[in-house]
């Protein structure tokens, strides 16, 4: 992995060798106490609460009452039967699938379109990669004025005669998360593409000009030679988009906050409209654990394919 | 390979086309931010009477000026503090082959697995019995606790590819393991130190979520947070609200501009792992 995706700041890899020397003028093992500072406020922030969450989710808790008792897995069976929270679970898994495959099929086109010898190659790359570096919420307002009824979208489609397209984006309950997915895939597609242009630098141009001698076409040339080596900017990518939509929060809670009819309702606006609207600490737990093991399924997995595309480059 | 033949050209004008499309909810909200609230036509035509008008009135009601001089105090401590004890601590774990240091590091890449969303309750009723509801402290703390996983991560990556002979030479003159860091260690993690302040600079200065909850109500607001509460204020004067989207943006377009190139390389190589 470390070696795939080239960059300017990693030193030759041959200097990995010494330092398994060991430094043997003074005793090292109060090194230890180096952690210290990080550890702290990592247990704090981090572990501690995490562990705190999932023990709530056990407890039928409204965060201000000191009387709560134990309820078991009354929280997980609640979820089980609640239509808000199935619902919530599946336009969570919709909108990360979507977003992901979006993200990386564009990402990985502007890529391909800009590492070739076009002039304005590095001023695009820069307009692509813009938005993201601006905040999610100033994002999700302006796509709100693109998306209103009125909106300019709307002005296009009928301008350009194409009227019955037209849509109350956000206020379709229909249309309404696939209106979230296209804000989070303009808004991120950059990222992809900055990941895999990187990647494509660690594709040998040779490589490629071999494949196309041999009469290999750009699909082929793609298929056969670009994409193995893209394989690990491909798994990195994957998962941050994958991620990202499974956690996504502010375009959501901007735009609709889970409306209309909670058709844009996901695990993570669920989760704080139940720990601070409802006052439901316990369920809003359950819910956090639940989407918990979404992101450490899907990391493990990833942790997997990493390991294998290792291997095989 | 090499030329600019007539197949470049045209991929390079699709590509402007391509870009100009992706450009065009830029081009609404600076349009739509620079006219006049008279102006009542489409906001896809370029207005008429450019004014600044809007920008005036969306900084002198906005609080945004408090508010980006609140986010950059915020930002920068957090920062500083994550640069700190994130290289402080990755020194030993790459350095240490003993058990307890692998160990350590595995107990810190727990937290990448982690979704904050499931500490969050439990971390905001301690802040709350703690009584920091409403200040900036309880942020910058959980900026510094949230952060460390992944900037230690970097930091071990690229200080194990660093050769120790700086530090035997150091700890051969008699420097102490302090010193060492200090003088010899820290430096030439400066390319990574990098990319953990800008990394860390972006995700903290747009969060949302936890200034949201932590400093809705308050006069200490973020810039995301004063945005949204701005907004919600005042319905519908998409101009005045527009100029306040770009306000607060601004600061972050700067540094986009100085940075940029190093901001992407840094984007690359952080997902490296």
């Amino acid at each position: 992995m470390t070696t795939t995706i080239d960059t300017t700041e990693t030193p030759p890899a041959v200097a990995a060798v010494p330092s398994t020397r060991r430094l043997r003028r003074r005793p090292r093992t109060w090194l230890w106490l180096f952690l210290l500072p990080a550890a702290v406020p990592y247990l704090f922030v981090v572990l501690v609460p995490a562990a705190q969450g999932a023990t709530y989710s056990f407890t039928d808790w409204n965060g201000l009452n000191p009387d709560w008792s134990w309820v078991g897995l009354d929280n997980y069976v609640r979820l089980i039967n609640d239509d808000q929270a199935v619902r919530a679970v599946s336009n969570t898994v919709l909108l990360a699938v979507v977003v992901t495959i979006f993200e990386n099929v564009i990402g990985l086109l502007l890529a391909l379109a800009l590492h070739t010898r076009i002039k304005s190659r590095n001023v695009l790359r820069v307009v692509f990669f813009a938005p993201v570096v601006i905040l999610s919420v100033v994002v999700a307002f302006l796509w709100q004025f693109i998306f209103i009824p009125s909106g300019p979208i709307n002005e296009v489609l009928r301008g350009m005669g194409l009227g019955d397209l037209a849509q109350n984006w956000l206020g379709d309950p229909q249309i309404a998360l696939w209106s979230i997915a296209a804000i989070m895939i303009w808004q991120f597609s950059g990222y992809a593409m900055v990941i895999y242009l990187a990647g494509l630098q660690g594709v040998p141009q040779e490589q490629l000009e071999a494949a196309s001698l041999d009469g290999a076409g750009p699909f082929k040339r793609f298929w056969y030679v670009v994409r193995p080596l893209l394989a690990p900017a491909i798994t990195v990518n994957v998962m941050l988009s994958l991620i990202r939509g499974l956690m996504s929060f502010d375009q959501i809670w901007v735009t609709t906050q889970g409306g209309p009819a909670q058709s844009t309702e996901t695990l993570s606006t669920l989760v704080y409209r139940n720990a601070f609207q409802y006052g439901e600490l316990g369920y809003s737990a359950a819910l956090a654990v639940v989407l918990a093991v979404f992101v450490a399924v899907l990391a493990i997995i990833q942790y997997r394919l990493l390991i294998r595309s290792g291997k095989n480059s | 390979m090499n030329r600019y033949t007539w197949k470049t050209g045209l991929g390079e004008s699709g590509m402007l086309v391509v870009a100009l499309i992706f450009l065009f909810p830029i081009y609404i909200l600076l349009n739509v931010a620079i006219r006049p609230a008279s102006d009542s036509g489409s906001p896809l035509v370029p207005t008429t009477e450019p004014t600044f008008g809007n920008f005036a009135a969306a900084w002198n009601q906005s609080g945004l000026g408090g508010a980006i001089a609140n986010s950059a105090i915020i930002t920068i401590v957090s920062v500083l503090l994550i640069v700190a004890i994130s290289s402080l601590a990755a020194y030993p774990i790459a350095r240490i082959t003993a058990g307890w240091s692998s160990f350590a590091f595995y107990g810190f890449m727990i937290g990448l697995l982690l979704p904050f969303q499931l500490g969050l309750i439990p971390l905001y009723t301690t802040m709350r019995q703690m009584g920091l509801l409403g200040t900036i402290v309880p942020l910058i703390i959980i900026y510094v606790g949230l952060r460390v996983p992944f900037s230690l991560f970097l930091y071990v990556q690229f200080l194990r590819q660093i050769p120790i002979d700086y530090e035997e030479a150091a700890a051969l003159d008699g420097a102490s393991h302090l010193q060492t860091f200090g003088r010899v260690v820290f430096p030439l993690l400066r390319p990574v130190t990098g990319t953990v302040v800008i990394l860390n600079g972006l995700f903290i200065w747009n969060d949302f979520l936890q200034p949201l909850l932590y400093l809705s109500g308050t006069t200490n607001r973020t810039v995301p947070v004063a945005v949204y509460s701005f907004v919600g204020e005042f319905t519908s004067q998409w101009g005045v609200i527009f100029s306040a989207l770009i306000i607060g943006v601004i600061p972050v377009l700067i540094a986009f501009f100085f940075l940029q190139k190093s901001l992407i390389q840094g984007l690359a190589s952080g997902v490296k792992g």
